[in-house]
């Protein structure tokens, strides 16, 4: 197999956008799983102990630049991309009536991927730079029994935490980024499987179906967070 | 059945004297046209008037007049074909049109459909997709008896289904991408289901999907909205089965 | 006068076509590759026949008006094909497919082309079935058949109501093919305005680009010509807005022989004309009459209380219905052939019973079959020509009959040709609804698709070699020979012409007169009366046209007013024609209906002894009558009878 003309063809391009993005889901599930933990125990042990397991975990480790180049294909094949959809119609329609024949957000993805760049921004800063490289003094360490045993690990929770209780704009923030990642999601889920082939007359409701649930879940369990810290304290 | 007559009507349409030309927007006025008569008899009736008044007819394409050429390519109001599911705009009748309504008028709009004339655009970009596999390489005579290999029903069906493109372009015009997929898949879907096509399907899928691209088309990003426009409701689960073929076929090499 | 040599060999009939293969010559395929082939016309006949020239090594030139090769108006055929295969086992064969399209076309057609036709029927499915056209199977896979008019066998194929489109697809992608190996050029928005006649051969065309007006030469040691019927001389008809006789017309005024140029086909099942804005006429398709009933009111005041609206088709009674067709033939009664039906229709509303607001329009009802089967077996039949009726009259036939009336369909008439296709030019040849071989003067339904298949596939293929193997010594054609030159002139001078008169009526206003005159009185009921007043009311018209019509826009550009404005001066020039022809054909034959000749219960009768014959028309000069040649038509297989339906 040519591997140029592949990547450089419509279908492979988005043969890889698909492959990238349904790894993305699996990541978010996890990551949705674990921040669920935030409300759950507010003395914060549970999600202390989550987040030091992935912090500390060899196969996260190896994972995490996986992931990361799983990110980074998904945002620049999508720029490469759109640029070539929009050159294909080089003249626009004066008047252009696609509601009646489509959802918003699949004829929006890339918006929707480009704010959703935004707020992973935000959020890097927020979360995972603070905790990797800069340091916060409220991720000083405490002692969380384990089995039995005591932990040294960071206080992850008070830096979430503290986030949310005090920053009605960052809930705000985190609200809107996850009904957008949940609209994201609600075509992209359904439009990977297509793309790779795996779909026709039968599966294709039920696919449609299930990506409006994982687009719900996510948009839920992502924005119920800041809005648990928001109406708690 | 009363028929109804609209009085008044404004056509807002998209002159353009050739390739090369700038174009613009040009709205007429058109009175006394029946709600039975179809959405080009209504330009015809316009045209009729401005011949006599020795202006320039617009052209726009046509030709049988019963929704299976695929020859008629008008964006009205915009939507690919009008406002109405599952015809051509040669089925399009007047009375989904109101009196004293604006009716906005534009050909089909990609980089690969150059417009030749007002509302005439080239379509010879389906061609050259067309010639690049969209057939079954077996010569006349010498071939077996019809029902030497036998064809379930249902996969037969499923090739019929795809197989009833008229290569309007539609798909590619209401795309948000100007996207030929709907009608590639089409035919590779129809020939993928029937034996005798599926021997060569493996270049098919990858000879017709890299003409695509050369010849500027854009991407599938699966809107469905090809689907929902198309004349003869032709399934994006086709499309499905070309990413399938297409994938299959490049994953072997 | 001489007998017409049809070259049609003195076998038994069964025999003709495999002698008359032996005995014509091939050319090797080394020559094959020096010769180059026009073909004008894409659809079924074209097509086929351009794809399969190619494969063979010939050198292609195929030219259509329309965008692309698959636009052309074979697509809209719907029912299907027929093909002698008896895979029913219901005692099919090729004699009797030969039989019932002899009996169909009310025996005016020739027996061996025939007898070829169904002969070579059963490849013609073979041939798609390995292209890949979807026909429609059974659970066990194997290819399904439905029964059509007028016969008694279950033999026609067919891919659901797109069975043209489905055939014409799998031609072009073999064209298509050609075309990517270089073995084909394809013109597309290509219209042929003459054919060029060097040496007395055909050697080429002079054809028009539609987009930027430039008029070419093309030459070739042969031309076919493959550009369908000119029913369109009728301006509402079921042909497409583009179709024309005008490539034939050329053929013609060059010498070719116009055969039978009166023997039209009216279809009975179109929906009705609904006001004077129409431009087009939509078939429903034949197979609704095995389902629905035809009916006028029996009382006038109920049918003009319909013309007016006042009241619904469904608030009279069942006793105040008239089933005519049931009335007058009992045997097969709705299932009467096409142009049976279609008179019948003519004469009720004639007599002032028609139903929609014009007067003319019978109704075709569901009713009875909705109430013995029920709505979802009908549905599951004709769902998608219900929904089509409603999308163009907004009435749902479910709830209101629907309303029929008759239409301009096919032209049997066309291009005279031997049993070669070759025309009386050597070097022209006239394939699928352009010639007249096949169908005599009615036409059964599928069988149309099947002639253009087996004429493009299947028969030219052979017989052009015969002409071909004396053209090899023949250098490729020089297109700046003083014959092309004039030719060129000749087309360019008469565009120049009809642009330059800027009279105040547009081509339109001149084919909707020529399209009343030919329907009043060339139409489903012609008499010598009526029909010389035809030709002298187009005769007039024909000169009001080169003084008075306006062709807007530019010479080089796309000017579609330009191109109708050609057609329609030739359609002017074929309604004429037919007008004599039908004046000289004084019986009544298929299609043909003379009024002085009927059997006393008011039936077509036909004058075997006087009009077994082909007509051929021969051109005389602008100003000069045609003369009438005759070629006498043979029956030694089957015997001679009147049609009854009673």
């Amino acid at each position: 197999m040519s591997k140029g003309s592949f990547l450089n063809a419509s279908v492979g391009r988005k043969f890889l956008m698909s492959i990238t993005g349904l790894f993305l889901i699996m990541f978010l599930l996890v990551h949705m799983s674990i921040n669920l933990l935030l409300i759950f125990d507010d003395s914060g042990d549970l999600f202390n102990i989550a987040a030091h397991f992935m912090a500390t975990n060899p196969f996260i480790k190896i994972i995490e630049p996986v992931l990361a180049l799983g990110f980074a294909i998904h945002i620049l094949w999508s720029i490469i991309i759109t640029i070539q959809n929009m050159r294909a119609r080089p003249v626009k329609y004066l008047k252009s009536n696609q509601a009646v024949n489509s959802t918003w957000a699949s004829r929006n993805m890339f918006i929707l991927g480009a704010m959703l760049f935004v707020y992973i921004g935000i959020h890097l800063y927020n979360f995972w730079w603070k905790m990797k490289f800069a340091g916060d003094p409220l991720l000083e360490h405490i002692t969380v029994m384990q089995a039995g045993v005591p932990v040294e690990m960071e206080n992850a929770y008070a830096l979430v935490a503290t986030l949310f209780k005090e920053s009605v704009i960052y809930d705000i923030v985190y609200i809107i980024g996850g009904v957008l990642l949940g609209l994201h999601v609600s075509h992209g889920f359904w439009s990977a499987f297509q793309t790779i082939g795996f779909n026709n007359h039968i599966w294709r409701k039920r696919l449609f179906v299930l990506a409006q649930v994982i687009g719900a879940i996510f948009a839920i369990g992502f924005s119920v967070i800041p809005l648990y810290f928001l109406i708690k304290f | 059945m009363a028929d109804v007559i609209l009085k008044k009507i404004y056509v807002k349409v998209w002159r353009q004297n050739n390739v090369r030309a700038k174009g613009r927007f040009e709205t007429y006025e058109v009175e006394n046209i029946s709600q039975g008569s179809s959405f080009l008899e209504m330009l015809d009736i316009l045209n009729d008037k401005l011949i006599r008044e020795g202006k320039d007819p617009i052209a726009f394409d046509h030709d049988c007049r019963e929704g299976i050429c695929g020859t008629c390519s008008l964006y009205v109001n915009g939507r690919a074909h009008g406002p109405d599911r599952d015809i051509t705009t040669c089925q399009l009748h007047m009375r989904k049109f109101n009196e004293g309504e604006t009716i906005t008028i534009e050909p089909w709009r990609a980089g690969a459909f150059p417009v030749i004339k007002d509302l005439m655009v080239d379509r010879t970009a389906f061609e050259k997709i067309q010639q690049a596999g969209g057939f079954v390489s077996v010569n006349t005579g010498g071939v077996p008896d019809g029902n030497a290999i036998p064809i379930g029903y249902e996969d037969a069906e499923e090739a019929m289904d795809a197989a009833a493109c008229i290569g309007c372009g539609a798909c590619v015009a209401t795309c948000k991408n100007s996207s030929a997929m709907l009608f590639v898949a089409a035919k590779v879907s129809q020939l993928a289901k029937l034996p005798q096509g599926k021997v060569e399907g493996k270049r098919r899928a990858k000879a017709m999907v890299a003409k695509m691209d050369e010849l500027g088309f854009g991407g599938c990003t699966n809107t469905g909205a090809c689907e929902l426009e198309c004349p003869k409701g032709i399934s994006i689960s086709h499309i499905a089965r070309l990413n399938r073929e297409y994938l299959k076929a490049k994953f072997s090499d | 006068m001489s007998k017409i040599d049809n070259k049609i060999p003195a076998v038994p009939l069964a025999e003709k076509w495999s002698k008359h293969k032996e005995s014509i010559k091939v050319v090797s395929p080394a020559n094959k590759r020096k010769l180059d082939v026009i073909v004008v016309g894409t659809g079924l006949a074209g097509a086929s026949a351009a794809a399969s020239l190619a494969e063979l090594g010939y050198n292609v030139h195929a030219f259509c008006y329309q965008d692309s090769p698959r636009r052309a108006h074979s697509i809209s055929a719907q029912g299907g094909i027929n093909a002698a295969k008896n895979y029913q086992n219901d005692n099919d064969s090729v004699f009797r497919l030969f039989f019932d399209t002899i009996k169909g076309g009310d025996y005016r057609s020739r027996e061996a082309n025939v007898y070829r036709l169904a002969e070579v029927s059963p490849n013609i499915i073979d041939q798609c079935v390995a292209q890949g056209v979807p026909f429609a199977r059974e659970y066990g896979g194997t290819l399904a058949n439905r029964s059509f008019g007028g016969v008694l066998v279950s033999r026609t194929f067919y891919a659901r109501g797109q069975t043209g489109q489905q055939l014409l697809l799998g031609a072009y992608g073999a064209l298509n093919r050609q075309v990517a190996k270089g073995s084909v050029k394809m013109y597309t928005r290509h219209e042929m305005l003459d054919v060029v006649i060097v040496d007395g051969k055909a050697r080429g065309i002079i054809a028009r680009d539609m987009v930027n007006g430039e008029v070419k030469r093309f030459g070739a040691h042969a031309v076919v010509v493959a550009t369908g019927g000119y029913g369109n001389v009728f301006f509402l008809s079921t042909n497409a807005m583009g179709c024309n006789g005008s490539a034939v017309w050329q053929c013609y005024k060059k010498g070719a022989w116009f055969a039978n140029p009166c023997f039209v086909q009216i279809h009975p099942t179109c929906i009705p004309v609904h006001g004077d804005q129409q431009s087009k006429l939509t078939l429903m398709s034949e197979s609704l009459r095995n389902d629905g009933r035809v009916w006028v009111p029996k009382k006038k005041e109920d049918a003009e209380k319909l013309q007016k609206g006042e009241i619904s088709p469904n608030d009279i009674p069942d006793e105040a219905r008239d089933f005519y067709l049931e009335r007058r033939y009992p045997s097969y009664g709705n299932l009467v052939p096409r142009d049976v039906a279609s008179r019948a229709a003519k004469e009720r509303c004639d007599a002032g019973f028609g139903v929609n607001n014009t007067g003319k329009a019978v109704y075709l009802d569901f009713k009875y079959s909705i109430e013995r089967l029920g709505k979802d077996v009908i549905e599951a039949r004709y769902g998608n020509l219900f929904q089509m009726y409603e999308k163009i009259t907004d009435v749902d036939p479910y709830k209101e009959p629907m309303m029929i009336y008759p239409a301009i369909h096919y032209t049997m008439g066309g291009l005279w040709v031997d049993y070669n296709l070759m025309t009386n030019i050597p070097g022209l040849y006239a394939i699928g609804e352009a010639n007249f071989s096949d169908h005599g003067a009615n036409r059964l339904g599928a069988s149309a698709l099947m002639q253009g298949l087996a004429d493009g596939y299947f028969v030219l293929p052979y017989t052009i070699g015969d002409y071909l193997a004396n053209e090899i010594m023949t250098p490729k054609i020089d297109t700046s020979i003083p014959e092309f030159e004039e030719a060129e002139k000749s087309v360019t001078g008469r565009l120049e012409k009809l642009f330059n008169i800027k009279g105040t009526e547009p081509v339109d206003h001149f084919h909707k007169e020529l399209g009343h005159i030919m329907w009043d009185y060339v139409g489903m009921s012609r008499n010598a009366e009526g029909l010389k007043t035809a030709v002298e009311k187009m005769k007039k018209l024909k000169k009001e046209f080169w003084a008075n019509v306006l062709v807007p826009g530019e010479m080089s550009n796309v000017n579609p007013e330009l191109e109708k404005a050609g057609r329609v001066a030739d359609f002017i020039d074929i309604g004429i024609l037919m007008a004599q022809d039908a004046l000289d054909r004084k019986e009544s034959c298929g299609g043909h209906f003379r009024e002085e000749s009927v059997t006393d219960e008011g039936e077509a009768k036909r004058d075997d002894e006087d009009f077994t014959y082909a007509s051929c028309w021969e051109y005389k000069g602008e100003d000069a009558e045609p003369v009438l040649n005759k070629e006498d038509l043979e029956f030694e297989n089957v015997a001679l009878t009147q049609r009854s339906y009673k």
